[in-house]
């Protein structure tokens, strides 16, 4: 009995020996800042229509638009596990727009008949696997010839034990300026064109937005997911476009007048399903209301359907129709004794559809024998209003990693 | 803002029966969710459309793109 004693009491202690010599190295790794992935995005548009709100409803909104995009994400995981990432965005559109021309057109002084429009934006995320959050902020700018406008985003979220629930509260907020160009002719004596070279002053207005965003997404089963998301936003200053003309019933002409203030609030929900081995259904809902009268339902399905496992065309369907906001009439429409008008066709009633395709192809080697090089994707719509206005979108994307 | 009743109701029956017929996935039985084609986001190629929505339509917001700033004006 004594032996079978000493021999349990010698287990023990080497078995306690043994626990105490076990403890682990904290199970992080420390890695660089690496280069995670590059997107490069290059699109054109163009668009022809004829209720142009320069010329008050009416004339040409022809307009087309080259735009590129490159964003860099940048990862790295530190000595407390917690994974820090790092996005630059830079965004450069040009375009052209005839209605533009026909605010000054006897000057030829025309402040944006074509302008290039610049906006880059930084964003810093941290996840932590741990408390299984994610907390971030992003700053951005965005200059065109007539308006500039800083931005300031709050992001944080918190997924479930789990990871398939996942709960997200952004805040963000939008400080611009406007140069208030008014039309030639309705320029007060002594105010300038805003043309460069022009020395007569002109004034300059802010315009704010602010939004809170609260996101729900989850995972349903192994097929489905869905995503919902609540965004009000209030927006306050010049709302107002300065050099859209009005024409009233009566032949005076004046410039567009919109309330100072303006509380949107859109509700979006995603469901996403696999179906069977190829095809995904991608189904996006927006119901949209704001205090100026405008409600609006969106509704859009895409369906990706993989040909191979490298390549799959995603054909899509938009349709969207809105109420016009109570300021919104015609050319020649508006009584003088009106508080506020527009004849902006962008915030009348309407219906609008967006068909097309993508296309996307992702080797497993990289495109063309580089590794990188991982996807590139083609993407074409027409999209059609029913105030006549019509316009094409093509856009190529190539992402490296 | 008086959204109607119906559309209030449509939504939250979306909600519930979403929510009601979730099942616990776990990591490795995410193959299918994890593709990149399923991610709960606006694709990024659809990042100049959804600008042309902004600038085009009047209804904005909650489709992951910016609810602000630029003034999209021509």
């Amino acid at each position: 009995m004594r032996k079978i004693c000493i021999s349990v009491g010698v287990l023990l202690s080497l078995l306690r020996a043994g626990y105490g010599q076990s403890v682990t190295q904290p199970a992080y790794e420390s890695r660089k800042l690496k280069v995670e992935e590059i997107n490069i995005v290059s699109s054109y548009y163009q668009q022809d229509g004829n209720n142009s709100a320069v010329t008050g409803g009416i004339g040409s909104e022809h307009l087309t638009d080259f735009a590129q995009s490159i964003d860099l994400v940048l990862k790295t995981t530190n000595r407390r596990n917690r994974e820090h990432t790092l996005a630059f965005d830079l965004n450069i559109d040009h375009y052209t727009s005839a209605s533009s021309d026909q605010i000054d057109p006897l000057t030829v002084s025309s402040a944006s008949r074509s302008d290039t429009h610049i906006y880059p934006s930084v964003s810093w995320t941290v996840h932590n696997p741990d408390r299984r959050t994610t907390h971030g902020i992003a700053v951005s700018y965005s200059t065109e010839y007539d308006y500039k406008s800083y931005g300031l985003n709050l992001n944080f979220a918190k997924a479930s034990a789990d990871n398939n629930r996942e709960i997200s509260l952004k805040a963000g907020a939008f400080f611009d300026t406007w140069k208030v160009i008014l039309p030639a002719e309705l320029r007060p004596e002594g105010y300038g064109s805003g043309a460069h070279g022009d020395r007569d002053p002109v004034d300059y207005k802010p315009r704010n937005s602010y939004n809170v965003g609260l996101s729900i997404s989850q995972v349903i089963n192994k097929r489905l997911q869905a995503f919902l998301t609540i965004e009000p936003a209030f927006q306050q200053g010049l709302l107002s476009t300065p050099f859209h003309r009005i024409y009233f019933q009566d032949g005076a002409e004046t410039v567009e007048r919109l309330p100072g203030n303006r509380l949107k609030l859109p509700i979006g929900f995603r469901l996403h399903y696999f179906m069977g081995d190829r095809v995904i259904v991608r189904a996006f809902y927006r119901y949209y209301i704001d205090d100026w009268g405008m409600q609006a339902h969106t509704i859009n399905l895409e369906t990706p359907i993989k040909l191979t496992s490298f390549v799959s065309v995603s054909p899509f369907y938009r349709f969207s129709h809105q109420t016009a906001v109570r300021y919104f009439a015609a050319y020649g429409q508006h009584r003088s004794t009106d508080q506020y008008y527009t004849s902006d066709y962008d915030i009348s009633g309407f219906n609008s559809q967006f068909i097309g395709t993508g296309l996307r192809l992702a080797p497993p080697g990289g495109l063309l024998g580089i590794g990188p090089w991982q996807s590139i994707e083609l993407r074409y719509g027409h999209y059609v209003r029913s105030t006549g206005m019509v316009a094409n979108s093509i856009t190529l994307l190539a992402k490296l990693k | 803002m008086n959204v109607p009743i119906t559309q209030r109701a449509l939504l939250m029956g979306l909600i519930v029966l979403g929510l009601s017929g979730c099942v616990t996935v776990k990591e490795y039985q995410k193959n299918r969710i994890n593709d990149a084609e399923m991610e709960l986001s606006a694709r990024k190629s659809e990042k100049f459309e959804q600008n042309f929505y902004l600038y085009r339509e009047g209804a904005a917001g909650a489709n992951g793109g910016k609810s602000g700033g630029g003034c999209g004006c021509n």
